[in-house]
């Protein structure tokens, strides 16, 4: 299972054509779904090979996303902290205000494509729901967004903003009425509407190809990154660093810098109230691999395989799953994933609003908070290049209740 | 041990044969291991087969049942919150077995469980327990290497499902390495959902019939004795899942605890289903 990082001539070849990287990854779904996730596989191999796929592409990521966004030193950080120069990566200037939408632009344009007619997706902190929404808007396709009830109650202006859209949102209240659940609802929706809808699945999980797929429309993070970090530095950074709740905007991020091995990686996962309390949402951490949603991967479970729910300040990290490209990167070594409590994510939310006038969304302030930790035991010649995946207005009414503040 | 030599395909393949001699379809009744509480739970499944079930499928409970509807979640949700697990859910089987030695048992579920058992131990486990065969939602034969070969190795029925959106192209792969009879859901969606019409199961079930000769069992959406009727004149089995476990509910106090018409209830309506089933090609 796990063989040193060096004995790979590339990280970058996986999944194989059964949708597995090493023994992660697969596709675990009921037979009905199985037609319509060849069809999609298929179509997308058709996609990827078509210029003006990407052509197309590439004129909504340049002018409505607004890409690319740039690469910004946070000198008031890398100041206070007296260690590493930090760069972020600004998600957060993306239109919507996250780095969902990237993978919603490729994913709605392989919908029309494939000449699906109605489009559903789940939604955690509801980042991916704006974002589906906003490309349903736009390409005039009727969309139903299955959210938690639990979600729907801390992420309010988010469910507005999905609804100002047009979108349908459905809550959902079985199991713990949060991410997972959405998914599985999303899921039954899926079974029951087989011939006319697109499932836009806003991480990289779920069975083969999703996970290849939202990797590959996320990767625009890394790739401009790569680019940027050149520019700026003319060198690559020692180390990147993005918060992990699926793990789609860190998966974009890193890959294309698997391949450089100087390159250390850090995945931030969720610690919740504290690993050794149980209420957390750290899967690769404090899981172990299961099958859930689709494919195998690292899952917070108990010792008879029921799946645990898992316990975050934030929507968008509270899921008991990872993406599988992910647990097999963790099980080789190229990636280093470590866990920041609910605590430590609020104090960099608030310090990064104070040092660089960038109020993060919750998500992401889990990896601030993992540079706070080791960018002051750097040099000052060191770069750590993070995935600011967000902005955190979404967040200020769950931080203020947090911090006690009655808006 | 008697239950290895009769039990696994063997005992499947017996009740199809018996049916087939009587002229008649099979009532396949469907309930979740543990619900409302083991105790209840036993005492329905022993109820069944005199009730009139001719093969049982017990859920096995899951927290995620994503392809399932509000009644089987429900039902899984009782279950796990009396307490149900998995070496429960063995137990339960292996007490059946000491009444009952020839109504096949078809453990359905998901397939963490399972996985997180160990694939080997747990077929070791549920084949001594008295289990004849599996259905694992979450597996298509895409993934027949996880657990489907083994189960077939160990002497156990792997039954697939079939589905609306399963063409001629497909069923090929389908009913491969799969034994005991062939599953169809007979509408795209959860279960407890909406039912077939009578033209589409009969399309379907011609199109099954060019790619297996195994016996074809037809569930989803099936509630009333005249709905299993309907299906019991084309298919060899009608299954019915969500109705009863919808009774089971319904028969619940205040609480949620089980009262003396739980077991009562259940039998009265598998009774009447296999009415139906049974008078059907009358």
């Amino acid at each position: 299972m796990t063989s040193a990082p060096n004995s790979i001539n590339s990280f970058r070849t996986l999944p194989d054509p059964e949708g597995h990287f090493g023994q992660f990854g697969g596709r675990f779904v009921a037979e009905t779904l199985m037609p319509l996730i060849l069809e999609l596989e298929q179509a997308y191999k058709d996609a990827r090979e078509d210029p003006a796929f990407r052509k197309e592409m590439d004129y909504f990521l340049k002018y409505y996303v607004s890409r690319p966004n740039p690469l910004y030193y946070a000198q008031g950080l890398s100041d206070h902290l007296g260690g590493a120069k930090i760069y972020f990566k600004r998600e957060d200037l993306n239109h919507t205000g996250a780095h969902k939408i990237n993978n919603c632009i490729g994913q709605i344009l392989l919908a029309k494509r494939m000449g699906k007619t109605r489009i559903i997706a789940e939604t955690g902190a509801g980042q991916h729901g704006v974002a589906t929404a906003t490309v349903c808007a736009r390409f005039g396709l009727p969309c139903t967004i299955y959210m938690g009830a639990k979600d729907i109650e801390r992420q309010s202006p988010n469910v507005f903003r999905m609804r100002l859209l047009g979108a349908e949102v459905k809550p959902v209240t079985s199991g713990s009425r949060s991410l997972k659940d959405a998914m599985n609802e999303a899921l039954r929706d899926w079974v029951t509407n087989v011939s006319d809808t697109f499932y836009i699945i806003g991480t990289v999980a779920g069975p083969h190809p999703y996970p290849e797929l939202v990797r590959d429309f996320q990767c625009v993070i890394g790739n401009e990154a790569k680019e940027q970090i050149l520019d700026a530095e003319g060198r690559l950074p020692d180390e990147l660093v993005a918060a992990v709740g699926g793990g789609s905007n860190a998966m974009g991020l890193f890959h294309p810098f698997l391949d450089d091995k100087d390159v250390a990686i850090t995945g931030v996962e969720a610690a919740g109230h504290g690993v050794h309390t149980g209420h957390h949402a750290a899967s690769l951490t404090a899981g172990r691999p299961g099958v859930l949603h689709g494919n195998r991967t690292y899952l917070l479970m108990d010792d008879d395989g029921q799946i645990k729910e898992a316990d975050s300040i934030s929507a968008g990290l509270d899921y008991p799953g990872i993406g599988p490209e992910h647990s097999w990167l963790k099980d080789i070594g190229r990636v280093n994933y470590v866990s920041i409590t609910d605590k430590e994510a609020l104090s960099a939310f608030t310090l990064c609003s104070e040092k660089e006038g960038i109020i993060p969304a919750l998500e992401c302030a889990h990896a601030i908070a993992q540079i706070i930790k080791t960018a002051p035991k750097m040099n000052k010649d060191q770069i750590v290049l993070m995935c600011l995946s967000g902005r955190g207005d979404k967040d200020i009414f769950t931080v203020a209740e947090a911090l006690g503040v009655k808006l | 041990m008697s239950d290895a030599i009769i039990g696994g395909k063997d005992r499947i393949a017996k009740r199809f044969e018996k049916l087939r001699a009587e002229n008649r379809a099979g009532l396949v009744t469907f309930i979740t291991a543990g619900d409302p509480d083991p105790e209840t739970s036993f005492e329905i499944l022993k109820s069944l087969p005199a009730a009139g079930a001719d093969v049982i499928e017990l859920g096995m409970p899951f927290t995620d049942p994503m392809a399932d509807g509000p009644a089987i979640q429900e039902a899984s949700n009782r279950a796990l919150a009396a307490g149900m697990h998995m070496r429960k859910t063995l137990s339960l089987v292996r007490g059946f077995r000491d009444h009952d030695h020839e109504t096949p048992i078809i453990l359905m579920g998901y397939y963490n469980p399972i996985y997180i058992y160990g694939v080997n131990e747990f077929l070791e486990d549920a084949r001594n327990a008295g289990v004849d065969g599996l259905i694992v939602v979450d597996l298509p034969p895409e993934e027949d290497s996880e657990l489907c070969i083994p189960t077939v190795e160990k002497g156990l029925s792997f039954i697939r499902l079939t589905t609306p959106t399963s063409d001629d192209k497909r069923l090929p792969k389908l009913v491969q390495n799969t034994s005991g009879f062939v599953y169809y859901v007979s509408v795209a969606g959860v279960t407890g959902a909406g039912s077939a019409t009578n033209d589409q199961i009969i399309e379907a079930m011609a199109r099954l019939r060019r790619h297996t000769d195994l016996p074809i069992a037809v569930g989803f959406g099936i509630k009333t004795p005249s709905q299993a009727a309907e299906v019991a004149r084309e298919a060899d089995a009608a299954v019915v899942g969500s109705a009863i476990v919808s009774k089971i509910a319904e028969s619940l106090d205040e609480n949620g605890k089980a009262t003396d018409n739980t077991a009562l209830v259940v039998s009265g309506l598998v009774r009447e289903l296999a009415d139906g089933v049974r008078n059907a090609r009358k």
